[in-house]
């Protein structure tokens, strides 16, 4: 039997023993994907963790990830491995702003720091982890610096101040305006848009395409 | 460096003597953090009741600045956080946007990064046994270990022109081949340094003081090394046989014939004795990487993705333009996600990546092994001493390159 075989057994198996909870599954790249609704995030890591047909012992990170233009705009993202079956698994749960999820500290240990980095990251608050500081951001950090809406130079900046002989915190002075570059085109202007005499070429499928098409030649 | 501060709560313990809990603070600078650890100590006389670890003070957004960076331009981000073992990390960014770009690399580049991937491996052991000691007392192997690391770091800068930022394995291959000569140099110190590890190991495994320090310090059981996420060394010392060059090969790691070390008692002696086992294990690949070794391209022929030679782009107008639209827009990677993960020495390097089918990663979250071994501190640290905190840190091989990204 093939790993994905294999894979999709243990698939059907868990979404199965999930009923309701487990809102689908997908394969990505031969990876299984199992999205999960937020209020059973803990009884599918522990089913996972404790059914003999799975017996994913080690929970190997958590993350997020935001994607604005969606209406549950966080994503937390499990990574499970089970050294029995040599299989890897990842939960997915889709979080709208402001809505909890519970803490998987109660199954695995190891949670515990992988939800403040979370937290700290992206503002999602893990209900029932009773440690959750940020951790690796400064003490006292204003913001959740991964999400898509934090602008990559942030908001303050420090220095040493010979005057006051401590470090002093003040809004972010940049000397020329940070330009995000999307290298799409080194031709600014040019980036997505059919071009004069390359209509037999492929039609941009990235970044910006304007609505009107007229813009290239006949 | 140590200061502490008085709480106003004491505890009785007998009639005579008052112990008044202490909470102390270790680090941000002190020579046994391995970096910028502060540590908050609760303590009961000489006894630690709690740690808590407050990291972050390496943080550089490396997740962040991923993001608004090409693949090409991420990749030097994989050097600088694990600075102990630059190309383990390069490789796993290279394995996952190789996964989905849907390509492989060459036989010759998978044997070269295999290569140096086990150099990197005894780079870092040596560097963790040795500093390890140095925290327990003993300044010998350090002084030895190092000259010896040297010149591994010098087949880094023969290879790629960096001893430590490389910046040499790319997506599809590495970025140029090994110079003349250096296969020949590499075997021959491969056979030179058993003899290092021989004495590292007369100095330290039968060392008295060693070994009052390490045995039966910092113990994980099996379920608790599983149950913090322990992996690498500090998995296998606690008795669990897992390798993800075995169990998950990647590369041409399945063509090589190599044993898994593993612990038994779990301490911190164990998990010295793992690492050292290791290197052992690590010059038997190297060998057989250099004579199994293939001629051939070191890079995948698609100029869609790996730059041309430099020769061809003197007369050739394509070739041209395909250098400078690699350096400048970079490549589109295909939409989808991956987790891939590799045998880093510490640990289980991962890394989950997110393509919105643009030329720059939508996410990328890097699972670093410290980061989860560090956690486990305050567990393994309660009720041992203080002197005890600083073993239990060297032997988890903690670099806050990778801990704070």
């Amino acid at each position: 039997m093939s790993a994905l075989e294999a894979l999709t057994d243990l698939a059907d198996h868990v979404s199965e023993k999930l009923g309701d909870d487990c809102l689908h599954y997908e394969f990505e790249r031969d990876e299984l994907v199992l999205h999960i609704a937020p209020d059973a995030v803990c009884a599918a890591l522990q089913l996972l963790k404790s059914d003999v047909e799975c017996q994913f012992t080690q929970l190997i990170s958590i993350c997020g990830a935001d994607y604005p233009e969606r209406e549950a705009r966080f994503e937390v993202v499990y990574h499970l491995l089970s050294m029995t079956l040599n299989q890897r698994v990842r939960l997915k749960v889709a979080l709208k702003e402001g809505q909890l999820v519970p803490s998987a500290t109660r199954v695995f240990s190891t949670a515990g720091w992988f939800e403040r980095e979370t937290w700290d990251m992206y503002g999602i608050f893990f209900e029932g982890n009773e440690d959750l500081r940020r951790i690796l951001t400064d003490y006292g950090f204003n913001g959740h610096p991964l999400r898509k809406d934090f602008p990559l130079t942030g908001y303050v900046e420090l220095r040493y101040d010979e005057e006051q002989k401590r470090v002093v915190y003040e809004p972010v002075k940049l000397t020329q305006a940070y330009r995000d570059f999307d290298n799409l085109s080194p031709w600014e202007g040019m980036t997505d848009i059919q071009l004069p005499g390359d209509e037999k070429g492929c039609v941009p499928e990235h970044g910006y395409t304007p609505a009107d098409k007229s813009v290239g030649g006949k | 460096m140590i200061e502490a501060t008085k709480q106003d709560d004491t505890v009785e313990v007998s009639s005579q003597t008052q112990i008044k809990p202490m909470t102390m603070n270790f680090g941000p600078q002190h020579p046994a953090a391995h970096g910028v650890l502060r540590l908050v100590l609760e303590m009961e006389g000489e006894v630690v009741e709690r740690s808590d670890p407050h990291i972050g003070l390496l943080h550089r957004g490396t997740e962040k600045l991923i993001e608004h960076k090409t693949y090409t331009q991420a990749l030097p981000y994989f050097d600088r956080l694990d600075y102990v073992c630059p190309m383990n990390q390069e490789h796993v960014f290279a394995l996952a946007t190789e996964k989905l770009l849907g390509i492989t690399p060459p036989p010759r580049a998978q044997y070269i990064r295999v290569l140096f991937c086990e150099l990197g491996r005894i780079l870092n052991h040596v560097l963790n046994i040795t500093t390890f000691a140095l925290d327990v007392g003993a300044i010998t192997p350090a002084l030895w270990g190092f000259e010896e690391r040297e010149k591994g770091m010098e087949f880094y800068d023969r290879v790629c022109g960096a001893r430590l930022h490389a910046n040499y394995f790319r997506p599809g291959g590495v970025s140029m081949d090994m110079p003349a000569g250096l296969a020949q140099d590499m075997l021959e110190w491969t056979d030179s340094f058993p003899k290092v590890l021989d004495d590292l190991e007369n100095l330290l495994s039968d060392n008295r003081i060693f070994k009052q320090r390490t045995v039966d310090i910092g113990v994980a059981s099996k379920e608790e090394a599983l149950d913090w996420g322990f992996t690498g060394p500090m998995l296998r010392g606690s008795g669990v046989a897992w390798d993800l060059r075995k169990s998950q090969p990647y590369d041409v790691y399945e063509e090589m014939d190599f044993d898994i070390p593993v612990g038994k008692t779990g301490d911190c002696y164990a998990r010295y004795l793992v690492r050292m086992a290791e290197m052992r294990e690590s010059l038997k690949i190297m060998k057989q990487c250099l004579n199994k070794m293939p001629e051939g391209p070191v890079k995948i022929d698609d100029r869609k993705v790996s730059p041309p030679p430099r020769a061809e782009m003197k007369d050739s107008m394509e070739a041209l333009i395909h250098h400078f639209k690699l350096f400048t827009e970079g490549y589109h990677v295909p939409k989808g996600e991956t987790y891939t993960a590799v045998e880093a020495p510490k640990g289980e390097f991962g890394v989950y990546l997110v393509s919105d089918g643009s030329n720059k990663p939508y996410r990328c979250h890097i699972r670093a092994p410290g980061f989860a071994h560090l956690q486990a501190l305050d567990f393994v640290s309660k009720g041992h001493q203080l002197a005890d905190v600083v073993a239990n840190i060297g032997s988890m091989d903690v670099v806050f390159g990778e801990i704070d990204r």
